[in-house]
């Protein structure tokens, strides 16, 4: 779902790599994960990083941004309710969440793990059968929203989740979505 | 006291310190019923039945709802800095919560300040909180499956989810995980890595492994590591040493999966009605050695 139909943006590199990059900082994680696609969604050039040591917490993310579309980045967060708490202008090669996954493939059953996330579906039904792994509360929350429904229905962990175990489970749940229908 | 400090993911539900029984499907805290099919309620119902086959006096947990707000959260790790003196802990098992540096230092603190220091064991974010505090040397026993264990050898991640691809590709090659981790500091003295192989580590050194029964659908069935971390608990309650624990923790675990005769979606609570079964199977098997 496009938010404001922003086009997407052509590459200027190598400009593009001497831009002064910003840090994004939110409340929780839950609103990290909500800006995140709603700023993909409008093409932006973000990358989801750790925060600075001030920051931290122990589970937590950040956004890093080009900082010249900051006015136009703000505006859209707030419309949204998803506005960051501080921007801080920062450049860095900060640590990125893991996108790697893992697929096993039990015969009736397939299983995705993403970081310290494994999600497992039938194969036939798409019935979510297990979440497992994690440590963040929302984890055992996940698996009592999502377990028992279809993989197509069951609600998104980035949509209902608040932490990097539901940021990682998310991740091993499109790539469990992408699996799944190109077969 | 055997004391069992974790998150429930119910919304509202209040702050509760009691004891722990195991009452049919469920598990009750201090009068509370809760589903025993999820994490911290899973770790604690595993070590309340090695306490009953034990004939031990009850564990207690400390519980709160949190579905990743950090509210149920906050409550734990505030009583636990308040209240740790006037408790007579012996060993304070952390599991489900929301990893707080700053909180859980106060904790450590407290724990610091203490006579008679408890053991001190770690899982879920209770062990991710230790070591992106850079606090895991403080603690005793941590339960990490591998993906913890790649996180707890990466000196540079806070979370599991900012483990480097370099670190996680080395998944493979345990020891070599096992020994970074040591190396940098971020375990615990005494560790139980979870997987198709088991290996009980302590000091740096790999001591046992354990494969036996290998049921390859256990791994994706939510809450094996978490009942792990409550056997490993309620048999050092019982007085076994640490590794002892471990070893036997990891037999039953893998004898109560195969006994509930699982698939990949078995639920936990199958295997953990199991475990007074597998923990006297197992028993009988080490006398005969």
């Amino acid at each position: 779902m496009k938010w404001f139909g922003k086009k997407k943006k052509e590459d200027i590199s190598p400009e593009s790599e001497t831009v002064t990059r910003g840090l994004l900082i939110f409340a929780d994680t839950g609103t990290v994960m909500r800006a995140e696609q709603i700023l993909k969604e409008e093409n932006y050039d973000i990358k989801v990083v750790s925060p600075p040591a001030r920051y931290r917490t122990g589970c937590d993310l950040c956004v890093e941004f080009p900082l010249v579309e900051e006015p136009g980045i703000i505006r859209i967060l707030k419309k949204l309710r998803s506005a960051p708490i501080e921007v801080v202008p920062e450049s860095s090669n900060r640590l990125r969440p893991q996108k790697l996954c893992t697929v096993k493939d039990f015969g009736e059953y397939i299983m995705v793990r993403a970081a310290n996330m494994k999600i497992t579906v039938d194969k036939t039904t798409k019935r979510i059968v297990n979440i497992s792994g994690g440590g963040c509360p929302d984890v055992p929350y996940l698996a009592y929203e999502m377990v028992g429904k279809s993989v197509l229905k069951a609600p998104k962990p980035s949509a209902i989740g608040h932490t990097l175990c539901a940021y990682a489970l998310n991740t091993a749940h499109e790539e469990l979505i992408e699996l799944l229908e190109s077969k | 006291m055997l004391l069992m400090a974790g998150t429930i993911p119910v919304r509202d539900l209040p702050f509760v310190l009691g004891p722990i029984e195991l009452v049919e499907e469920n598990v009750m805290v201090g009068g509370q019923c809760l589903d025993m099919n999820r994490g911290t309620a899973s770790m604690i119902s595993a070590a309340c039945a090695i306490c009953q086959e034990y004939g031990l006096k009850s564990a207690v947990g400390i519980v709160a709802g949190d579905i990743g707000a950090s509210d149920g959260s906050a409550k734990i790790y505030d009583y636990l800095a308040g209240n740790l003196p006037q408790m007579d802990v012996q060993i304070l098992t952390t599991h489900y919560i929301m990893p707080d540096i700053k909180r859980n230092k106060k904790v450590l603190e407290k724990i610091d300040s203490l006579e008679k220091r408890p053991v001190l064991i770690a899982d879920a974010g209770g062990m991710y909180v230790a070591k992106a505090g850079g606090d895991a040397g403080r603690y005793d026993l941590f339960t990490p499956d591998l993906g913890e264990l790649a996180f707890l050898a990466d000196e540079k991640a806070v979370h599991p989810t900012y483990t480097r691809g370099f670190i996680s590709h080395m998944e493979d090659d345990v020891p070599e995980l096992i020994s970074r981790a040591f190396k940098s500091k971020n375990v615990a003295r005494t560790v139980f890595v979870k997987g198709k192989v088991d290996y009980i580590c302590q000091d740096g050194k790999i001591l046992e492994t354990i494969d036996h029964p290998n049921i390859e659908a256990l791994e994706a069935v939510g809450g094996t590591g978490d009942i792990i971390t409550g056997i490993i608990s309620g048999l050092i309650y019982a007085g076994k040493s640490h590794v002892d624990a471990c070893r036997i923790a990891g037999m039953v675990n893998r004898t109560a999966g195969k006994l509930s005769r699982p698939t990949p979606a078995t639920q936990v609570k199958e295997i953990i009605r199991c475990i007074p079964a597998a923990l006297r199977e197992v028993k009988d098997r080490l006398c005969r050695k």
